[in-house]
């Protein structure tokens, strides 16, 4: 017998007798009861694992992205990125701007910083997720630069995991952030900064 | 209602004075107390060692010694716990299906004396009065197994002159486990040094607490240190009377 | 790595391997540090959160009932991981599993992997296993790496570095980095940040050159067949992402039906383990994504002894385990004993249950002792947040140990004692008669009896074995020369 038929029969000799239960339904998600709490929580739990979080209205994303910058000098605009982001980086680095499609990790390890979208944000959690899609790019993009600027758009913000759960698509590959790179591996004290991007700055934006 | 006291072999054997502290406590709320002579064990020292087999006829006993009370009152939240949680094992490894029937039927009727006293009696005022500084530890099974709660403090609370102070780290294991205590001897004595270091460090006169057995470790490393820290149980705390000095 | 890398082969039975641990100071002291401040950090976002208990019970119950049909799940899983590009193996054991990892390795030529942290390829001795076929196998979680430079064993399933602080760490470091590679800063010091960097800078290069890595799976999604790497520090997002062959080590009972299924994992999980909202980074994937990560994807089903751990009646309910480490950081004979005591990369409660169960009872001392090692104070069926009852399967695990153990040609002592002690508390008359005894020999002890405790009892210093197990460290009181039976009877 494969070794597949093998284990398939042992697990259903092992519960041949075992009583079967009822799996439970979907949990219940919990409607936000006031939006801008729900904005507030978001923020503040971002933070708290040692995000920097800025809001800000819509027309102010591009000036908010450049100050966020900082000193990097050579950044990635993945493709999708909203126009204004584009040219307002652009105009700022000109060719050091980049959507890095074809970039080898040899030269993604060139780059100081990564500007993308997200596809929810999660406030019980603090947490921002990537499909990379639309504006985010593949995986290697966000993980490699050392700064991550994430722009997250209110009304992505969903208030606890289950409603991320069930809004996001499985066949996309998925990377949750919440905050930085961190380890507790070090007499179980939290360090931030490890191997993903050191610095990593939400940009929530509407509802301002 | 028909109660009994079900002493325990270690109350029984090596602790007498709690099991008549019980039965102070009880007659003084009006109990009418019956201590059938035919029990022994609950079976739980062969049970938590993996003897099922030699359990079973210790089962046995119990359910035959109690089966015509109402509540069965034992001064042991691991006892209660074990009578209430794992008879069931044994009976049903015994394959005799009126085994199982009786513990079933039996099985719920065992309450540590804290429940006894709250829950059946609705009392948590014993009116005991006992003028010390006392700790009070909540042993594992009476907290955890049993779910008892709050109610041990409840009533020591209504103790007259009697001042609860804070155990530091108070839901930790005493390192007892019953067998563990020698088989795993070592790390059994450090889990009892690190509790009689938090007794000493609460500053309490008596450390109080629901199970004998817990107390006879606790207390054995107080007194192997010369420390001149009381170990006493609920029971006999419940049952004092004593004046302020 | 270098052959020097220890296994826990050959390991003592639990109280001998905890003695050795009790003696170390400074194990006891990080332990202490380190578990104490998860427990607080744990118990804060647990408290955030409304029905903590509700979610607890739905996992459970997710997990049973994917247990039942565990068999449709696999299946269903191994359809999906194939039809979006996966390579799918099935290993019956740990030689069989990484006969194929180290097959795919050799099939590509390469003589080195990354891999991400994973229990299932730790219980499998993957890293040996490679070794002896000419590949290191390059661990990158901190913690790991730790374990694995300082030619140690894990002593944690989350930290597995917990035993060792930060002088220790920035010893190995100095002291091995250089020998696998970049060497750390001449000027390093023990400052957790600086220690951090200094394996960011070591691992960097070997994230960017490994063309293969190595991962296990948090979670499987049958439906979906999507799995989930949950992680800190991104070393996984680099082996997850960079390499262009990535094989993932995922026991069988990892699956979950439905992508739904997460959202209660995902709370459960990091609240449990690190004590936060939420781990830095969660991965997840469905097969090959072209033209973002590896383009070759493979998955090994193993089983190595989870068929027989769902076959256990009581035991089958360590299965739900999600690899959390609460019933650790809870246990007060973890704490003082660290895991190496427990032999097996599963130390702790979980591993207490869990070993026993996969490996079987009955045929080694090291597994047989497990089961004991625990006073069954509760406290981690109490934070297990998949409600497994470890105190029910330690003692259902203790019988089975004594069950394969009854026709031993040398009767056990503690057999012998157990079956006395029965046959004594089997009748009143015969408990009675036995009181006698200790209330005459009550008497006489308590005339020799040269010390008394605190309530003014008369108390013995000193018995011989194995009752001297007690009274090394504890003093036991003096029977008293009346039982409380003898005292009704007088009485009443």
């Amino acid at each position: 017998m494969s070794a597949r038929d093998e284990i398939l029969t042992a697990v259903r000799e092992a519960v041949r007798d075992a009583p079967r239960g009822q799996p439970p339904g979907p949990q219940p998600t919990v409607p936000p009861t006031d939006r801008s709490a729900m904005l507030e929580r978001f923020a503040a739990l971002a933070a708290d694992y040692r995000a920097t979080v800025i809001r800000c209205k819509a027309s102010e994303v591009s000036v908010h992205v450049l100050k966020a910058l900082r000193d990097a000098r050579r950044v990635i605009l993945p493709a999708g990125l909203p126009e204004v982001v584009v040219e307002a980086v652009s105009g700022r680095l000109g060719k050091d701007a980049v959507a890095a499609d074809a970039a080898g990790h040899a030269e993604l390890e060139g780059f100081d910083a990564v500007v993308t979208t997200c596809a929810a944000g999660i406030a019980a959690t603090g947490t921002v997720v990537l499909d990379h899609g639309e504006g985010q790019g593949r995986r290697a993009l966000t993980l490699l630069p050392d700064l991550h600027v994430c722009i997250v758009r209110s009304g992505q913000v969903v208030p606890d995991v289950p409603d991320a759960v069930r809004r996001l698509d499985p066949q996309r590959p998925q990377t949750w952030i919440s905050g930085p790179s961190a380890t507790s591996d070090i007499e179980l004290s939290r360090v931030e900064g490890v191997h993903g991007p050191r610095t990593l700055v939400v940009l929530l934006v509407g509802d301002r | 209602m028909r109660v009994a006291l079900m002493a325990t072999c270690l109350g029984d054997t090596m602790f007498p004075d709690v099991a008549k502290a019980t039965v102070t406590v009880l007659e003084r709320l009006g109990v009418d107390v019956d201590f059938p002579e035919a029990q022994t064990c609950c079976g739980q020292p062969m049970i938590n060692t993996g003897y099922l087999d030699e359990a079973e006829p210790v089962v046995r006993v119990y359910h035959r010694a109690f089966a015509d009370h109402d509540a069965v009152v034992l001064p042991s939240g691991s006892c209660a716990g074990s009578v209430r949680h794992q008879h069931e094992i044994v009976a049903r490894r015994s394959g005799d299906a009126g085994l199982v029937a009786t513990v079933e039927r039996q099985a719920h009727r065992a309450y540590e004396l804290s429940e006894f006293l709250v829950d059946v009696l609705g009392v948590t005022d014993v009116g005991a009065s006992f003028p010390h500084t006392v700790a009070y530890h909540p042993t594992c099974h009476s907290l955890r197994m049993l779910g008892v709660g709050d109610r041990p403090r409840r009533l020591l609370e209504a103790v007259r002159g009697l001042e609860l102070v804070d155990l530091p780290g108070e839901r930790e294991c005493c390192g007892f486990g019953g067998t563990f205590a020698l088989k795993n001897a070592e790390v059994s004595s450090a889990m009892g040094q690190d509790k009689a270091d938090s007794v000493i460090a609460s500053e309490a006169e008596v450390l109080v607490a629901g199970d004998s057995s817990c107390l006879m470790q606790i207390g054995g490393v107080l007194s192997r240190q010369r420390v001149g820290v009381r170990t006493m149980h609920l029971a006999q705390v419940l049952a004092a009377q004593e004046e302020s000095a | 790595m270098s052959a020097d890398a220890p296994t826990f082969l050959g390991m003592p039975p639990f109280p001998e391997a905890a003695h050795e641990a009790l003696g170390n100071e400074q194990l006891r002291h990080n332990l202490r540090r380190a578990t104490g401040t998860i427990r607080d950090k744990r118990a804060q976002v647990i408290g955030e959160l409304d029905d903590w208990e509700g979610l607890r019970t739905r996992a459970a119950l997710i997990k049973d009932t994917a247990l039942h049909d565990l068999d449709r799940h696999l299946v269903e899983l191994e359809e999906q991981l194939v039809a979006r590009g996966v390579t799918v193996h099935w290993a019956r054991t740990a030689e069989e599993a990484c006969m194929i990892v180290g097959d795919i390795a050799q099939s590509h030529d390469v003589d080195e992997v990354v891999k991400v942290k994973s229990m299932a390829t730790q219980e499998i001795e993957l890293n040996e296993a490679l070794q002896a076929r000419g590949i290191a196998a390059w661990e990158t979680d901190l913690a790991e790496l730790i374990v694995q430079l300082g030619h140690d064993l894990p002593s944690h399933i989350l930290v597995p570095a917990i035993h060792r602080n930060r002088t220790e760490i920035r010893d190995i470091f100095r002291a091995e980095m250089g020998q696998v590679g970049r060497a750390a800063p001449e000027d390093l010091t023990d400052d957790p940040a600086q220690l951090a960097e200094a394996s960011r800078l070591h691992l960097r290069e070997k994230f960017l050159r490994a063309r293969m890595a190595v991962s296990g799976a948090n979670f499987a999604v049958a439906e979906t067949g999507t799995l989930v790497v949950v992680e800190s520090e991104g070393n996984g997002r680099m082996c997850l992402t960079l390499p262009e062959v990535l094989v993932s080590v995922v026991g069988i009972e990892k699956v979950v039906p439905t992508w739904d299924d997460l959202d209660v994992f995902l709370q459960l999980l990091p609240r449990s383990s690190t004590g936060e909202r939420m781990n830095p980074y969660t991965s997840t994937w469905s097969g090959v994504t072209e033209g973002d990560g590896p383009q070759e994807c493979h998955v090994v089903l193993l089983d190595n002894g989870r068929t027989r751990a769902l076959a256990d009646e009581v035991g089958r309910q360590a299965l739900r385990c999600i690899r959390c480490s609460a019933c650790l950081n809870i246990c007060p004979v973890y704490e003082r004993t660290g895991g190496h005591a427990y032999g097996s990369v599963y130390p702790g409660p979980i591993g207490a249950i869990l070993n026993p169960l996969l490996k079987g009872v009955g045929h080694d001392e090291q597994v047989d002792s497990l089961p004991f090692a625990s006073s069954l104070c509760g406290a981690c069926y109490e934070v297990c947040p998949v409600k497994i009852d470890i105190p029910t399967v330690l003692v259902d695990l203790r019988a089975q140990v004594v069950d394969a153990h009854r026709e031993d040609r040398r009767p056990h002592a503690e057999a012998a004692a157990m079956r006395a002690g029965a046959w004594a508390m089997g009748s009143s008359r015969r408990m009675a008669l036995g009181q006698r005894a200790s209330g005459l020999a009550g008497a006489v002890l308590g005339r020799v009896s040269r010390r008394a405790n605190a309530s003014g009892r008369q108390v013995l210093g000193w018995l011989p074995s194995p009752g001297s197990a007690w009274t090394r460290t504890r003093d036991l009181p003096v029977p008293p020369t009346e039982s409380f039976r003898r005292w009704w009877k007088r009485t009443r």
